[in-house]
């Protein structure tokens, strides 16, 4: 006697949240089956093995039916085919749309075409993930990377507009689109002890201020089709930040700066000889990271620079956190007194954005 | 020119992509009513058109109206090739054409393709305008409602009960063999389609003017269906119980019920009805003649002028006599009497009915049923040959008329059936046969036409005008104790039809009754129950050898007596085993296959405190002298003692001591008897009565003399129970459950088996059967784990076979949430009052009834501990039943009607309540973390897809229907060429029904509603061909669209006018209306 078809078709469909879960993780239906058994649920319900494959084979065809609609989810609150209750439906949408760290960290920076997609099997091997799994999480970003890319407006309304996710979901999904689009590297093993979280933190700041959509102003020209771009920087401003270098290359003004620097702080700080020591090495740094921003080379390695030129001087000489927030503060403060010079705007956009980034950064 | 059809196209959505090219489709729509067609403008370029279209004004006859769908094809615009269909959309706008019901269709309908599926939907509005139509020789009834429903639907009230009313129409199938087959698949399923919807409206038209012809307004348990007899046509046939409703919402109804008697009566129900009186005289016109000269019905148009005298008048003078009777006996003849004058003039007194207003059903006899075997080739016609060659033709054929001269018509033989089951209702003592049903099964050129019901002693009062009132009657019916009457043999106990082993009932100790008793209706509401109830399946394969045409009837027709018999000892051990002694909803289905039968029964078991305790089990061997052996007999013996006792645990079944010392012997006299009539019948008139009294056997003993018996021991012990918080039952609602929750889960699941062809013995076959049903179960209970405490009910199982080796097995059930705590407090004060009412009765009988009478319901002289059962069980069937049966009608309508304005009141509130579920909602998700930026909405609260609830049942728990819509009568093919890239037959199966569902809900949201109730899937024919790639499925659905509204939303507005006869209706009104 061997089944042929079975199926069970509910008038409210119904979703088994752990049995969507292990879909989610890619495994196949004997493998889902063998994880259910372990749970347990044989010993709860009283079921047997067959009623367990059965009903995993169900929801596995259920879920595979769905995925057309998660896709593009405004879709399935408007389809008559399932009728899902909106919270079901949500839940639906966010767990289809939620990544791993280990994979997100493996990608994000990277262009989303069809050569990354390729490593995907190497990527499913070091992180331990299903390559169906990999290819959901991958297939999901390129679908979202495709259709916000060339949108206007805010990118996290788009994101949430067009995909239904909730708020921190469509800002995470921000910062995958952002460093997909502008490429940085995240990669390098300098920067592995960073989370998505620190990478997402410094998306959203860099989008916040560092963006064409950024500046405020776009709005009064309708017509104009570069303004009010959330995923691109703002070639202009980056093209202004070579007038920062001034900061370094004029010896007098590098000094006062200095001085200024170490007068407000003297007594405040715990590493304060070493801060003296190296202000020079740390400015320069920070100034030419931000002089380097017109190409694009350089704007890929920002994060391996900042790590490079500041968080690693930093940690060799055991800076504390506060000390570092203390520095950064005064800083950039303190370029406001510097008489010669004349781009406090444009500093503030740079280093109030930086800073934000750097103490984020800062950490083991 | 009777009516307008107006229509409108708005919009389409999520329309497929039709140009490859540009990723886009210029889609336009054709609407098409009759020989009408109208376009609407190609919207170039949108997956998302908007058509916005003027109004398309079809005028046609209201005969059109009726039976023609209305089609909204829409298709791809091509410059240069022919326009691509994308699907096809059909309207039945017979919902419209009575006042009562919709006013407008209107809303998002899925486009359905039979080759792809659902593919986008669109946004339709139909309105009909309706003029008068005072021609007297018309076709059409529009204006006569039909329900799906098996019961006086919840908002009416039956006036009269007319009785049965049958019709069929046959055609040539389109296609009657799908795999070789001339056009395209589409075209080919697609004029199957509209055949069948053709066919069914025009079914429904003729039913509708039979019943105008009684005088009803309505069909109440209309069960339509389809006999797919491949070569030789397609045969559409319903059956109904015609009605006369009355509104229980509109108060202008109410006032003269209240206090003039029939004649009023009689023209209020008719008031949406343009003229009524023209079709009295119905006979005289030779139209109508010719549609009724081959239908068995025919009687009715000879009776209709003359029986409305006779059946007012006879059964007046019979109550004024009968009130003077107060025994039992003399009483009974009389009503007999009365009964029988009513129902003899009608030529098949069946009802489809399965449950009834208080006081209708007097005594039940039991099971009748009658199967007759035909062979499809007899009916060869040369006319119908004729017809075949013209493929592209869809002009209905009314079978009758080209087969006038040929005697062997379906009609024929299903006036056959009946007579049969007429006939074993007399010799019941019975003159009415109640939950009657009707099914067939067909391979081949081979066809099983079987039909069931139960014989019934009626109550008169219901089958004719204007006897509502009068005290008299009340009285009459006083004298039958509620709860038991029903259970006291209808028969002469001096002259039985069979034999049967009869005691005094356990409630009343008037009556005789039988040990047990076996029916196709539902538990009645005041019937009093002692513990729950179960599900209860007898299952049987048969083998059979291969043959051709009359060989193979009469190797079936051989076979059929010897499956029923096992059929119904299976479901007698069963029964016993569970401690219960009868069986409610009993429906066995005899289902043919090319090399086997099988025979699937299911009921609901429960324990009648009216009849006796139900023996043990008893098991003998044949071999007495082999020591080893009587041990394992012991051993058995043991297992299946302790299987009863169990089962009376897990059932709650402690029934009362006394009434067993009363009695004296609880163990039944070794001659049982069962109550189930049958007879097969061949081609030939051939009838073969079969005694089912297990010859001189005692029918509790089980002899083990061959490994056969012990296959069958064992089959007994390996049902197991439902796991801790599941019942299961196949009737409306489970017996000794009546807190509903409001949480419910309609599904259909459906499984194909393939044994293996080499080991097939009977043994091994019905092994696998029996796997087949509990692994089903087992599944069904993992699944909706999450619901319980559960109670699944209305289950209903299935059995088809498709081919040589496969069996299918389809079950559509509802699973209703319960609350625990109350249910396990209601079920003491259960017994309580049945020990109460055992003592009571005797003394009270006479002045009981009289103060019931002059009292109205609030201050009525129960004892407190009965006022505190019935506000204890806040949905208890059988406290309000009993009120009802004792509370004139008239008043109980006005307090109705008052309660249901408060509704129309209160409609605000209902609203914001609703909105306040979506905010919870939203709340519930776990994306609503509060953190939402004000800039953005919340993504999900914008959803447009209203939730519309489905179930088999009658009624949705927890909530109170304000409003029947309209049948839902839909019929769907769906084929597929690419099965395997369909996720095989699984998943094409699967996205099939999803899209049946979701095709339903549409429909009922277009009229309005929110839900369908009395839901029923007739067909689901699978048919595939793995080997091509190929499958097949045609599916035909059924139900009644309704308005509910949550009991929750209206307990504000009983809260706010706490009256005294609002109460009692918020809480128990739902059962007993």
């Amino acid at each position: 006697m061997t089944s042929e078809l079975d199926i069970f078709v509910g008038n409210t469909t119904l979703i088994d949240e752990d049995v969507y879960r292990l879909w989610l993780d890619g495994y196949s239906v004997s493998d889902a089956v063998a994880l259910r058994v372990r749970s347990g649920i044989l010993e709860q319900t009283g079921a047997t093995a067959a009623v367990l494959q059965s009903d995993t084979m169900d929801h596995y065809r259920t879920f595979h039916m769905l995925e057309r609609l998660l896709h593009a989810p405004p879709k399935l609150l408007h389809q008559l085919i399932f009728q899902i209750p909106p919270s079901r439906q949500a839940l639906l949408i966010e767990r289809y749309y939620a990544f791993d760290e280990a994979f997100v960290r493996e990608v994000l920076g990277k262009k989303l075409s069809k050569g990354t997609k390729k490593d995907l099997d190497d990527i499913s091997t070091k992180t331990g993930i299903t390559l169906k799994s990999c290819r959901r999480q991958f297939d999901n970003f390129k679908r979202v990377f495709k259709v916000v890319e060339e949108m206007r407006g805010s990118l996290v309304d788009n994101i949430q507009q067009h995909f239904l996710l909730s708020d921190r979901l469509a800002r995470d999904y921000a910062a995958i689109v952002f460093f997909a689009n502008n490429r940085f590297e995240t990669g390098k093993k300098k920067l592995q002890y960073l989370s998505f979280g620190d990478f997402a933190f410094c998306a959203e700041l860099m989008i916040q201020n560092w963006t064409l959509g950024a500046i405020g102003e776009a709005p009064t020209d309708p017509d104009s089709q570069v303004d009010d771009m959330d995923v691109d920087l703002d070639k202009e401003f980056l093209q202004d930040l070579k007038e920062l270098k001034v900061l370094v290359a004029d010896k007098d003004l590098l000094d006062l700066h200095k001085s200024l620097v170490c007068t407000a702080l003297r007594g405040k700080l715990s590493v304060f000889s070493e801060m003296e020591a190296n202000f020079k090495n740390l400015s320069r740094g920070l100034v030419n990271v931000a002089a380097k921003l017109t190409h694009n080379k350089d704007v890929r390695d920002l994060f391996v620079d900042l790590v490079e030129k500041f968080v690693e001087p930093c940690r060799s000489d055991h800076w504390p956190l506060n000390d570092v927030r203390l520095f950064l503060n005064q800083y950039s403060a303190s370029v406001h007194s510097l008489d010669g010079f004349r781009h406090p705007t444009l500093w503030d956009r740079y280093m109030g954005t930086l800073r934000g980034c750097l103490l984020r950064l800062y950490h083991d | 020119m009777p009516g307008k059809l107006k229509v409108k196209i708005v919009a389409g959505r999520h329309l497929p992509v039709m140009d490859r090219a540009s990723d886009l489709t210029d889609a336009f729509v054709e609407v098409k009513f009759g020989n009408t067609t109208f376009k609407t403008d190609v919207y170039l370029k949108s997956l998302n058109p908007q058509w916005n279209s003027e109004w398309f004004k079809f005028e046609v006859d209201d005969e059109d109206l009726q039976d023609e769908p209305l089609q909204i094809t829409v298709l791809d615009h091509d410059t240069y090739s022919a326009n691509d269909a994308i699907g096809k959309v059909y309207i039945d706008i017979d919902p419209l054409l009575y006042s009562e019901a919709a006013t407008v269709i209107s809303g998002w309908f899925p486009i359905y393709d039979t080759i792809h599926g659902i593919r986008g939907e669109i946004n339709v509005v139909v309105k009909v305008d309706l003029f008068n139509d005072l021609n007297r020789f018309r076709q059409s009834s529009c204006g006569v409602k039909f329900f799906c429903t098996t019961s006086i639907p919840k908002c009416y009230r039956a006036v009269i009960i007319h009785g049965f009313v049958e019709e069929l129409v046959v055609n040539e199938d389109p296609e009657y063999q799908w795999i070789d087959r001339i056009r395209t698949p589409r075209a080919s399923n697609e004029a199957r389609q509209r055949l069948i919807s053709l066919m069914s409206g025009e079914l429904q038209r003729k039913i509708g003017l039979k019943v105008l012809e009684m005088r009803g307004n309505a069909v109440v348990g209309y069960l339509q269906c389809f006999d797919l007899e491949g070569e030789s046509g397609l045969v559409v046939r319903a059956i109904g119980t015609a009605c006369t409703l009355d509104k229980l919402s509109s108060p202008a109804a109410f006032l003269p019920a209240c206090n003039s008697p029939s004649k009023e009566m009689k023209e209020i129900p008719f008031n949406e009805d343009p003229n009524p009186n023209t079709h009295s005289s119905g006979p005289s016109t030779p139209l109508k003649n010719q549609t009724y000269s081959f239908s068995p019905s025919k009687s009715y148009s000879r009776q209709s002028s003359s029986s409305d005298t006779d059946l007012s008048l006879t059964p007046k003078t019979g109550m004024g006599s009968g009130s003077a009777g107060k025994e039992g006996g003399p009483f009974k003849a009389l009503l007999r009497q009365q009964t029988q004058s009513a129902l003899e003039q009608r030529e098949f007194p069946f009802f489809t009915l399965t449950a009834f207003p208080p006081g209708f059903l007097v005594h039940v006899g039991g099971v009748v049923s009658a199967r007759s075997v035909k062979l499809l080739d007899r009916i060869h016609n040369p006319a119908f040959v004729g017809i075949m060659g013209n493929t592209r033709s869809y002009k209905l054929l009314d079978w009758n008329s080209f087969n006038s001269d040929e005697p062997e018509t379906r009609d024929a033989w299903w006036a056959e059936i009946r007579q049969e089951i007429k006939s074993h209702a007399k010799a019941l003592g019975c003159h009415a046969v109640v939950g009657y049903s009707e099914s067939t099964s067909i391979c081949e050129e081979v066809c099983i036409l079987s039909a069931s019901g139960t014989a019934a002693v009626l109550n008169p009062r219901f089958l004719q005008d204007g006897t509502m009132e009068g005290c008299l009657e009340q009285r009459l019916e006083e004298n039958l104790p509620a709860g038991c009457g029903f259970c006291h043999i209808p028969y002469d106990e001096l002259n039985m039809p069979f034999p049967a082993h009869l005691t005094y009932c356990c409630n009343c100790r008037k009556q005789k009754v039988p040990d047990v008793l076996f029916t196709t209706i539902d538990l009645p509401t005041d019937a009093i129950v002692i513990g729950k109830g179960c599900l209860i399946q007898a299952r049987l394969c048969r083998l059979k050898k291969k043959a051709q045409a009359e060989a193979n009837a009469t190797a079936i027709s051989n076979l059929l007596p010897f499956m029923e018999y096992e059929v119904h000892t299976q479901l007698m051990n069963k029964l016993k085993l569970k401690g219960m002694n009868a069986l409610f909803g009993l429906r066995i289905q005899i289902t043919v296959g090319e090399n086997m039968l099988m025979g699937l029964a299911s009921a609901t078991g429960v324990y009648l405190a009216a009849l006796p305790t139900p023996g043990g089990i008893q098991i003998a061997g044949k071999t007495p002298n082999d020591g080893s052996y009587e041990q394992h007999i012991s051993h058995m013996q043991k297992k299946i003692n302790d299987t009863i006792a169990k089962n009376k645990e897990l059932y709650e079944i402690n029934p009362p001591e006394i009434a067993e010392e009363i009695i004296g012997s609880p163990i039944p006299e070794p001659r049982q008897r069962s109550r189930l009539l049958r007879s097969q019948s061949e081609s030939s008139d051939e009838v073969m009565e079969l005694d089912l009294s297990h010859g001189k056997k005692d029918a509790f003993v089980l002899e083990i003399d061959d490994t056969d018996a012990m296959e069958d021991v064992h089959s007994l012990l390996t049902d197991v129970p439902p796991p801790s918080g599941f019942y299961s039952c196949n009737t409306e609602i489970m017996p000794g459950i009546n807190n509903w929750t409001s949480e419910i889960q309609m599904f259909t699941s459906v499984r194909v088996i393939r044994l293996s062809s080499l080991n097939l013995t009977n043994q091994a076959l019905n092994k696998n059967f029996n796997d087949l049903c509990e692994n089903l179960l087992k599944s069904l209970y993992f699944k909706l784990r999450s619901m319980i405490p559960c109670c699944l009910c209305h289950v209903n199982f299935t059995v088809s076979l498709p081919e040589d080796e496969l069996i299918q097995v389809t079950v559509t059930a509802v699973a209703i949430t319960f609350d625990k705590n109350q249910a396990l407090q209601t079920t003491k004060p259960h017994v309580e009052k049945s020990l109460q009412r055992a003592s009571t009765d005797n003394e009270e009988l006479l002045q009981f009834p009289l103060e019931l009478c002059s009292d109205s319901l609030p201050s009525h002289p129960f004892p407190p501990a009965k006022e505190h059962l019935e506000s204890a069980s806040s949905n208890s069937g059988i406290p309000a039943a009993q009120r009802a049966t004792s509370v004139d009608y008239s008043s109980f309508a006005d307090r109705c009607s008052s309660w249901i304005e408060l509704i129309k009141l209160k409609a605000q509130t209902i609203r914001r309540g609703s909105i306040k579920t979506t905010v919870t909602v939203e709340k519930a998700s776990p994306m609503g973390e509060g953190n939402f930026r004000n800039r953005s909405a919340p993504p999900c609260a914008n959803s447009t897809v209203g939730v519309v609830k489905m179930t088999p049942l009658s009624f949705i728990p927890g909530a109170k229907i304000t409003k029947y819509l309209g049948i839902i009568n839909m019929f769907f093919i769906r084929e597929t060429t690419s099965l395997r890239e369909e996720g095989g037959v699984s998943g094409f199966l699967h996205a099939f029904i999803a899209e049946v569902f979701a095709m339903v809900r549409a429909h009922v949201a277009a009229l309005g509603g929110n839900a369908v109730v009395s839901y029923i899937m007739k067909q689901c024919v699978f048919m595939e061909n793995p080997n091509k790639n190929q499958a097949q499925c045609l599916i035909n659905v059924s139900g009644d669209a309704v308005i509910f509204v949550r009991e929750s939303e209206l307990e504000v507005v009983s809260a706010q006018q706490p009256t005294a006869n609002c109460q009692p209706l918020c809480t128990g009104g739902e059962v007993t209306t």
